[in-house]
């Protein structure tokens, strides 16, 4: 006792960091719910949707919290991993089945991760996927307002690490300033998966003519925009759009979200 | 409901529990890593059996995705399955499976899955109707490549997707364009698909 009282309060805080850290219970924050207009508009919620509160992980999923999932979980190494749940690049950038090694640092992000590799981990800490709504609404705020999206210098920061180079390392997360409930690293560390990623329906397949083509979509109700300004967002979702669920890549990482009980 | 309707119901539950058993045929080998079936996920037949997505496995299926108050495109998913139906020989018709699986569990009960496989008078032996347990949904949809979305008002948008599966559950063809010019070649996949057996 007397020992570890002569350890300053630094060092225990950041203790957990060290080796491999499973999610401890205050990773979570509790996000009020409320009325919103996502950027993305479709005819059926023109007017704003209702997010129930929900609790949201501060930080994305990092390598060592990935890594304790993985050992207790063989299924999901990447030597077992199934094909069709995870590609072949999933998690290829650690060294070893079971050791990140130097190029995915304990407390970097994970990427390479497949949609059903992030999902099951989320299930495994009793929690899921946001879903893209609760992402977007999280991601409006800035350090001191829920919707910061109108501020054109706030526009202007986000968008100023999309025109970072993608080849550099990634940061560790954590060391953005936390928005105004608690979250932090929603822009400018790396893109995220949400649960309803399918239910993104913008691709070229909406824009194509023609008898057969038109019955790859059943029901009417087109994504638009009119928030052309906000191409931070517009970027990710044409992102998300893109990958299907098994894919993986070297800058789309995730963290997970739980309904209040 | 009268008594008529109950034995007839009855009947039919008997009749679809008696052949899904039929339809899954023990098979012990390893599933490949490019199985749809290396998905976990728990659905229910029309009959109102429990079942694990793996029990698919041990015939060659064509799985889609739909809901049953679609009225516009829904109808010509089964109007398609049926149209590869046709163009089976006999033979062929008794070793394919097709499976349909609802994207409107909340709606889309076990009651309103048998009606539909009654009313369009679609052989239990071979077609099934699911209703997968809404946390797997979306998984489901994942590995069959269906992009769908709730609407506020019930309805949903969907991409429409035919997907013939080998015995073991690995995808060897897509229709995602079902009346259009991929219907022929999807229907060779399939003939080919179950010669290869």
């Amino acid at each position: 006792m007397r020992d570890v009282r002569r350890f300053p309060p630094w060092l225990l805080a950041i203790l957990p960091l060290c080796g491999q850290a499973a999610e401890s219970p205050d990773s979570y924050v509790t996000i009020p719910g409320g009325v919103f207009k996502s950027a993305l508009r479709y005819e059926d919620t023109a007017d704003g949707v209702r997010i129930l509160p929900y609790q949201m992980k501060r930080a994305p999923v990092t390598n060592a919290e990935f890594l304790v999932f993985v050992r207790s979980h063989p299924e999901w190494n990447r030597v077992r991993a199934p094909s069709v749940l995870a590609e072949k690049r999933y998690l290829s950038h650690w060294s070893g089945a079971l050791e990140p090694g130097s190029a995915a640092p304990p407390d970097q992000p994970v990427t390479w991760i497949s949609w059903f590799a992030a999902r099951s981990y989320c299930e495994s800490q009793g929690a899921r996927l946001p879903t893209w709504l609760e992402w977007e609404y999280a991601a409006a705020a800035d350090p001191t307002r829920q919707d910061a999206r109108g501020d054109p210098a706030w526009r202007e920061q986000i968008l100023s690490w999309y025109a970072r180079p993608s080849n550099t390392p990634l940061p560790r997360v954590g060391q953005q300033p936390a928005n105004v409930y608690g979250v932090q690293d929603l822009h400018g560390l790396v893109w995220e998966w949400i649960d309803d990623a399918s239910a993104l329906l913008v691709s070229s397949d909406n824009r194509e003519q023609g008898a057969a083509d038109k019955l790859r979509f059943c029901g009417a109700a087109a994504l638009s925009t009119d928030d052309r300004e906000n191409y931070a967002i517009l970027m990710r979702v044409a992102m998300l759009s893109s990958v299907e669920p098994a894919d993986a890549t070297g800058n789309l990482g995730f963290r997970c979200a739980r309904d209040v009980k | 409901m009268n008594a008529g309707k109950l034995i007839i119901a009855s009947i039919l539950a008997i009749a679809t529990s008696i052949t899904v058993a039929k339809q899954q045929e023990p098979v012990t080998a390893p599933l490949p890593r490019d199985s749809v079936y290396q998905l976990s996920a728990k659905l229910t037949d029309s009959a109102g059996h429990p079942l694990a997505w793996q029990d698919l496995r041990g015939r060659p299926r064509v799985v889609t995705m739909f809901y049953t108050s679609c009225r516009y495109v829904c109808p010509l998913i089964v109007d398609s399955l049926r149209a590869v139906e046709r163009g089976l020989s006999d033979s062929q018709r008794g070793r394919i499976g097709f499976v349909l699986i609802s994207m409107d569990p909340d709606r889309d009960t076990i009651q309103a899955l048998a009606k539909v496989q009654s009313e369009r008078r679609l052989d239990p032996s071979r077609w099934l109707f699911m209703r997968p347990e809404p946390a797997d949904l979306r998984s489901l949809a994942g590995v069959l490549g269906v992009r769908y979305r709730a609407l506020a008002d019930g309805e949903f948008n969907h991409t429409t997707m035919l997907v013939l599966l080998d015995t073991d559950g690995r995808v060897l063809a897509r229709n995602d364009r079902i009346g259009g010019a991929g219907d022929a070649e999807f229907l060779g996949a399939v003939r080919a698909a179950l010669d290869g057996n």
